[in-house]
């Protein structure tokens, strides 16, 4: 611990590393947590993360709003039509120039597809719809664009990482990067990826997004938590991706 | 400077959900009388029972729990019922399980919660009236920070 | 969401006589009762109180629970496989609601 006191006094404002485009994947999150948290995640019957996964797949055949098609009529099975999309995202929406995460693009889907009214970010239905939509990626490794007309969302997802913020004067990486494998009270500061999102948190009793994983980071440094869904969250969500690239989808992993 | 207090303290604030304080924690008395009330006094031995719980929960919110116990499982000779009892719990008996030959094996899984660092008893119910009891002690601590997402 | 709460894993097929394993779990907050909001008002119990398992004629397996046991509950048990026939699941909360879902299991001799 007064290592990670020390060094946390240590770095300087803005520590940018050298571009990550070469070495090992980093480790997930998982490999952080203990043989029964792991065996459980591990266990289609026993995690609880399946609930909503097969609540999404219910919802992915249901008939909504006034173009009267369901998710599953325009795409198919999901198993098909899904698998190798949730490694590519947060990913830029062509026609807006938008960057979108899973939730978003299924909300779009909701809108502008389905003219039905979007779900709540926070919902079950769509935690259900994204966890489903993840699913069918589970095991594949995440690859998204940094180039083009991703690259100035990446910069700014980015700076967001390593900017300080809160009264602690804390960024993501003085913790993910600096103090990543350290003990911080009970838990082992991870590499903060979002490979295992939407994730079953022991301490929420509930599903819940990377997002709502952001809100708690900085509630911890108490430092202004964002709305879920905000562009500031889908860039940093971008930035995240580009860290965890080549580790597997893993959702819906358990914390506690 | 932060010292290593203040940053634990300050990442790990209390979120917006927090337990009500000042209500009674069982005591170990507590724990005797709700044995009690399921053995009716019938004496308790240790031994045919096998309860795994880890050693170390990293939220007591859920605690992965396995309790098997040794029977054949015939009409004749087999598990009524498994209980688990928690000491440092507000209510000491957690849960029941109801068994019978048409089980097969007696054993069963859940998670439990558990409000602090304790033993946790399984207590098991024979089709002739015996109890056995195997006991395992736990230290169960907080994740570092709390909700407030 | 109005979706089924229940999550079964039990298999389709099985020999009579062979010992199947069943795991469950169920969407529910298991509230204790002891939690306040963030207004400090003190957020009402709510929890499953029974979980019951039919087959063959029999409860094969049941389950009282408290608000000791964690919120969307996973239980994993086991059954012998004796006929076919529909295995019944029922949960059962403090108000009242009543979760029933049904498996067939095709024993083979
Ligand atoms: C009316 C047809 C329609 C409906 C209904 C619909 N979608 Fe879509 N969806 C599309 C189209 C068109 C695209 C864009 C495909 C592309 O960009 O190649 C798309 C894209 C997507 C993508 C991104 C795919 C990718 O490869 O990047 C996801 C995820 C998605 N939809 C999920 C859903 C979900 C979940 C629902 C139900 C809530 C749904 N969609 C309903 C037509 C539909
Ligand atoms: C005071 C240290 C600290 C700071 C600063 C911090 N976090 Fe965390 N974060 C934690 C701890 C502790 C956990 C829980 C253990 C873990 O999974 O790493 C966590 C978990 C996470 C996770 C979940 C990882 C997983 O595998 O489930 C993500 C993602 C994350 N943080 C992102 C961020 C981001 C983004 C920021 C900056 C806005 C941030 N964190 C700032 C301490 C911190």
């Amino acid at each position: 611990m007064k290592d990670l006191v020390k060094s946390l006094a240590l770095i300087p404002i803005l520590a940018l590393p050298p571009s990550s485009a070469s070495a090992d994947p980093l480790p997930s999150g998982t490999t952080f947590q203990s043989t029964a948290i792991r065996a459980q995640q591990a266990d289609e019957g026993a995690n609880p993360g399946m609930l909503w996964v097969e609540a999404g797949a219910k919802l992915w055949g249901r008939t909504e709003g006034s173009a009267g098609k369901s998710c599953a009529a325009c795409h198919g099975p999901a198993e098909q039509s899904m698998k190798g999309v949730a490694f590519r995202y947060p990913a830029v929406e062509p026609t807006t120039g938008h960057l979108l995460n899973l939730e978003t693009r299924i909300n779009l889907c909701r809108t502008k597809n389905q003219k039905a009214a979007p779900l709540a970010y926070e919902s079950g239905e769509l935690l259900g719809l994204a966890a489903f939509a993840a699913r069918q990626s589970l095991g594949l490794p995440i690859g998204v664009r940094i180039d083009g007309a991703a690259a100035p969302f990446y910069e700014q997802g980015k700076a967001f990482f390593y900017r300080r913020r809160g009264q602690l004067n804390l960024s993501c990486a003085q913790c993910h990067v600096d103090n990543a494998g350290r003990k911080l009270r009970a838990d082992t500061i991870s590499h903060g990826l979002g490979n295992g999102y939407p994730t079953y948190r022991l301490e929420w009793q509930t599903v819940g997004s990377l997002h709502r994983r952001f809100r708690a980071c900085l509630f911890g440094v108490r430092a202004v938590q964002y709305d879920f869904g905000a562009p500031d969250y889908l860039d940093l969500e971008l930035y995240l991706a580009s860290r965890a690239e080549g580790i597997a989808i893993e959702t819906p992993a358990i914390r506690p | 400077m932060l010292s290593r207090r203040d940053v634990i303290i300050a990442a790990c604030a209390l979120g917006s959900l927090t337990v009500r304080p000042g209500r009674a924690h069982a005591t170990p008395e507590f724990l005797e009388k709700a044995i009690q009330d399921i053995t009716k006094g019938a004496p308790v031995k240790d031994g045919k029972v096998r309860l795994t719980i880890p050693a170390l929960a990293e939220n007591g919110q859920s605690v992965y729990t396995t309790v098997a116990v040794e029977s054949p499982m015939t009409k004749a000779d087999h598990v009524r019922a498994i209980h688990i009892l928690s000491e440092k719990n507000p209510i000491a008996h957690l849960l029941s399980w109801h068994l019978g030959p048409r089980a097969g094996i007696a054993k069963v899984s859940t998670n439990i919660r558990l409000a602090a660092s304790q033993q946790v008893t399984a207590l098991a119910e024979m089709s002739d009236g015996t109890f056995w009891r195997d006991r395992r002690d736990i230290v169960v601590t907080v994740a570092a920070c709390i909700d407030g997402g | 969401m109005d979706i089924s709460p229940a999550r079964i894993s039990v298999p389709t097929e099985a020999k009579k006589g062979d010992i199947i394993a069943i795991k469950t779990l169920f969407r529910h907050p298991m509230e204790t009762g002891y939690r306040v909001d963030r207004y400090g008002k003190p957020i009402p119990r709510r929890i499953v109180k029974r979980f019951s398992v039919t087959y063959a004629g029999d409860v094969v397996f049941a389950m009282d629970f408290t608000q000791g046991v964690a919120a969307n509950p996973f239980i994993a048990f086991h059954a012998v496989a004796v006929e076919t026939g529909e295995i019944v699941f029922v949960w059962e909360d403090d108000q009242g609601k009543i979760v029933t879902e049904r498996r067939t299991l095709t024993v083979a001799r």
